[in-house]
């Protein structure tokens, strides 16, 4: 079962994209900021990362920027879920070393979608 | 896959609220000009929150509201604009707005969009919008005619390390349509300079299919940057409809080489959870005002009650061990510690269940800021608020219903209590006044004091306006207390003119009622010139009392321990008849009627002899009986039932429970009994309760 980290500091997006993914048959562990989230990926591996951008304590750039850092997450595809408005913050986070992203507002399917684009 | 996302919306509610609890509380916190970028920046997140739960679940007035502030915010975020108060002041209202939406949608209905379109105009004024550039991007685009398209793909070296997989995407272009496929491989070094971890292959793809261009460009989105792509329409056949189609269609200029990231296909997509919250909110129409509370409780608490219950479990086997065995003198005694212990574990059980419900204060408090804010700009006094004591514990029902008494002593402390800066001044006060709200536990209660420096209450106006209203003659002397007692009566307001703060006329008495409701007192103290104090006393909680027994003939009623002051043995020489049948005790300074409790409930039977029965002296609205008794049986805490929901409400009486041998036991109501007695002191509150209520109707 592949294995995917779900970070985002509101409860019912975790949710919802948690759910999502456990519906398709995802294993998936969730974090509710980057600080977590990284702590973490550190101590178990993951087919993918899907973070939030805007969280306290450590944001999605962040994260992906440490997670991209450590050997064991070289290939391993990030993705940020941005709202349309952030632009520019896709270009940040592909900096960062963002595989992609995804844009709020989505619907369970389009998150599911959109992952068959990095893992399947 | 369906799945039903209204299974979401009680927690995006719910962190909704709270982040707009967070936005206010730190929208208070900013000054224009010394802005710090962490409260900018929690207030951005916790709009954008909102705004992308909104959008996900369907709540499209609310994300497309919460967008433009979001933009604002993130300006100002991004130091490309300068905060003003006027921003500040517009997202305060947004803030309000949001909140009315929200709830509107909880409670399944339609949110009231005039509000929110004023706001959200002015704020596209700021931002220097027009509302019409968001509509161009709906434009309903045509199914086009198969084509055929050829895809020029040359990832760049480092792909890999993007985390995207070529694979995966030339998956996607064949799910698309017909594919051809030619890999390039020349790229590929000798073995001695080849490193596994870059891409070294280019494709060509020819791919024939009805799909816009703009699913060809979304595969490639991501790796715009990373890889070579063209994606070009073949020509031939079809010319002159692809010639056509590109001027027709405004998606088409994607098709030049350059991908370009479209927002159609989200806007578009969109539509179907809405289209599914609506269908929800006409499946439960029916039920308004259903939203089902929760309350979020500490993971300690939790962990404190589970190892309560460990505890319960533990001596229910031990008890249930020493019933199988014989009786014995020691298994007797073992049994007794047993049920020691068990009582000992219920009641930490108890509390621990009772702590629960308990949250603290600051959860009342933390609308306080942003009340006093507008209140003194509108009345161009300076105010510091403080808060002390936030994190005292309350039960959650309480709470709620101390809110808004609270809201209205605030107010008039506002109004009527701290002065203008040049009054202040005149006074030789420091111009900005302070009003400081403290919380704090004493014995089985809390208590909130009110404390404002302002300049106390005026008793000669106070004077004059109850003898103009009839409440006392100009010949009553009344003591400082009494005279601030009088502002607790219906009807009574000093402001000169009613204003539109505070003053309406229905005012303190209202909040001494609401509390008193609550099982709890509100008393003012002041200080001609220096302020004024209200202190409200609650219990910790509504569903459990302290309770005295007492026996009245067969009967056994409970007694609030609160309000006890006393119980004593009656020395009848100290005991006079006042009237045709009111006995009166002395007692020290003080005449304490004495209210025969079998008298007033009709019981056969007790001790009629006042020196065989006993008295206990109870406290209520500042005025002390005596309720005799037959005899006093044990002190323990009660479980409330209410009467109201179980029978009717009888006066009296404030509710019942059940005791230990099974039988229901009433719980006296001091006040209502008071009143039920028809003891009335002259000038007392409950005749002109009376009299006021007749003016009224």
């Amino acid at each position: 079962m592949k294995k995917i980290l779900a970070v985002d500091d509101s409860a019912s997006m975790r949710q919802m994209v948690s759910f999502t993914l456990k519906k398709a048959g995802f294993d998936v562990t969730e974090a509710k900021d980057g600080s977590e989230a990284l702590n973490i990926a550190k101590q178990q591996g993951f087919d993918a990362v899907i973070s939030d951008v805007n969280m306290p304590v450590m944001d999605g750039i962040t994260l992906i920027r440490e997670l991209r850092a450590l050997p064991s997450y070289k290939f391993t595809p990030l993705l940020m879920l941005t709202t349309e408005s952030g632009l520019d913050k896709k270009s940040e986070g592909k900096a960062a070393g963002a595989t992609g992203w995804i844009v709020k507002p989505f619907n369970p399917d389009q998150l599911l979608a959109v992952l068959k684009k990095v893992i399947r | 896959m369906s799945i039903d996302l209204s299974q979401f919306f009680e927690v995006f509610f719910e962190e909704s609220f709270e982040g707009l609890d967070v936005m206010e509380a730190e929208l208070l916190n900013l000054r224009p000009g010394e802005e710090d970028s962490e409260t900018i920046n929690t207030i951005f997140r916790a709009a954008h929150s909102i705004k992308g739960g909104s959008g996900t679940f369907g709540f499209t007035s609310v994300s497309d509201f919460t967008h433009v502030l979001e933009t604002l915010l993130d300006q100002i975020r991004d130091g490309r604009r300068k905060l003003t108060s006027e921003h500040i002041n517009l997202l305060l209202q947004s803030v309000d707005c949001l909140r009315a939406m929200l709830s509107a949608l909880q409670n399944q209905s339609e949110p009231d969009a005039s509000e929110s379109q004023k706001l959200k105009a002015q704020f596209e004024r700021i931002l220097g919008l027009s509302s019409s550039e968001e509509q161009a991007s709906a434009t309903a685009q045509a199914a086009p005619e198969k084509q055929t398209y050829q895809i020029d793909f040359k990832p760049h070296a480092h792909l890999f390390k993007t985390g995207n997989e070529p694979l995966y995407m030339i998956g996607e272009l064949a799910e698309l349509g017909d594919l051809d496929i030619e890999v390039f491989t020349d790229a590929i070094p000798v073995f001695d300079e080849f490193n596994p971890e870059d891409c070294y292959l280019a494709w060509r793809f020819f791919l024939t299919t009805s799909s816009p261009t703009t699913a060809i460009d979304e595969i490639f989105e991501w790796v715009e940057d990373d890889a070579d792509i063209s994606v070009t329409l073949c020509g031939g056949l079809f010319e002159d409809e692809a010639e056509e189609s590109i001027a027709s269609s405004p998606e088409v200029e994607n098709a030049k080489p350059s991908v370009k990231p479209t927002p159609e296909v989200v806007t578009a997509a969109a539509e179907k959870p809405l289209a599914k919250a609506n269908a929800a909110v006409a499946e439960a129409k029916k039920s308004q005002d259903n939203a089902s509370t929760s309350i979020r409780v500490g993971i300690d608490k939790v962990d404190s009650l589970i190892n309560m219950v460990g505890e319960l479990v533990i001596t229910q086997a031990m008890l249930s061990q020493l019933g199988e065995q014989d009786m014995t003198e020691s298994t007797v005694a073992a049994l007794q510690e047993g049920l020691a212990q068990l009582a000992h574990n219920t009641r930490d059980l108890q509390e621990s269940v009772m702590r629960i419900r308990m949250l603290p204060i600051s959860f009342v408090f933390s609308r306080f800021p942003r009340l006093v804010r507008d209140i003194s700009q509108k009345l161009n006094k300076q105010v510091e608020l403080k808060l002390l004591g936030e994190q005292t514990e309350l039960d959650k029902t309480v709470m709620e219903k101390i809110s808004d008494p609270m809201v209205h002593l605030v107010r008039n402390s506002l109004d009527h209590g701290i002065e203008t800066p040049e009054q202040r001044i005149a006074a030789g006060k420091d111009p900005v006044g302070t009003l400081t709200l403290n919380a704090f536990h004493q014995g089985g209660n809390i208590v909130i004091e009110i404390m404002d420096d302002g300049q106390g209450l005026n008793t000669e106006k106070i004077k004059q306006k109850a003898i103009a209203n009839g409440l006392i003659t100009e010949d009553d002397e009344l003591s400082q207390e009494e005279v601030n007692e009088l502002i607790f009566m219906p009807g009574f307001s000093t402001a000169d003119a009613v204003s539109d703060i505070s003053g309406r006329g229905v005012g303190m008495d209202v909040v001494r009622r609401n509390i008193q409701a609550l099982n709890g007192s509100v008393e003012v103290s002041s200080a001609r010139g220096v302020g004024s104090t209200f202190t409200i006393r609650l219990p910790l909680t509504l569903a459990i009392l302290d309770g005295q027994l007492v026996q009245v003939a067969e009967h056994t009623y409970i007694i609030p321990l609160i309000s006890i002051v006393e119980s004593l043995q009656i020395d009848v020489k100290k005991v006079s008849r006042v009237g045709k049948n009111l006995d009166v005790l002395r007692l020290r300074d003080e005449y304490i009627p004495i209210l025969r409790l079998y008298d007033i409930f009709n019981h056969d039977g007790a001790i009629e002899a006042l020196d065989k029965s006993l008295l206990v002296v109870v406290e209520s609205d500042n005025q002390k009986v005596g309720l005799l008794v037959d005899d006093l049986l044990a002190q323990q805490q009660v479980v409330i039932k209410s009467l109201e929901a179980n029978y009717k409400r009888v006066d009296g009486i404030s509710g019942a429970t059940i005791l230990g041998d099974g039988r229901v036991s009433l719980i006296i109501d001091i006040s209502g009994l008071v009143k039920l007695s028809g003891l009335r002191k002259p000038g007392s509150q409950e005749l002109i309760i009376e009299q006021n209520a007749e003016a009224v109707s």
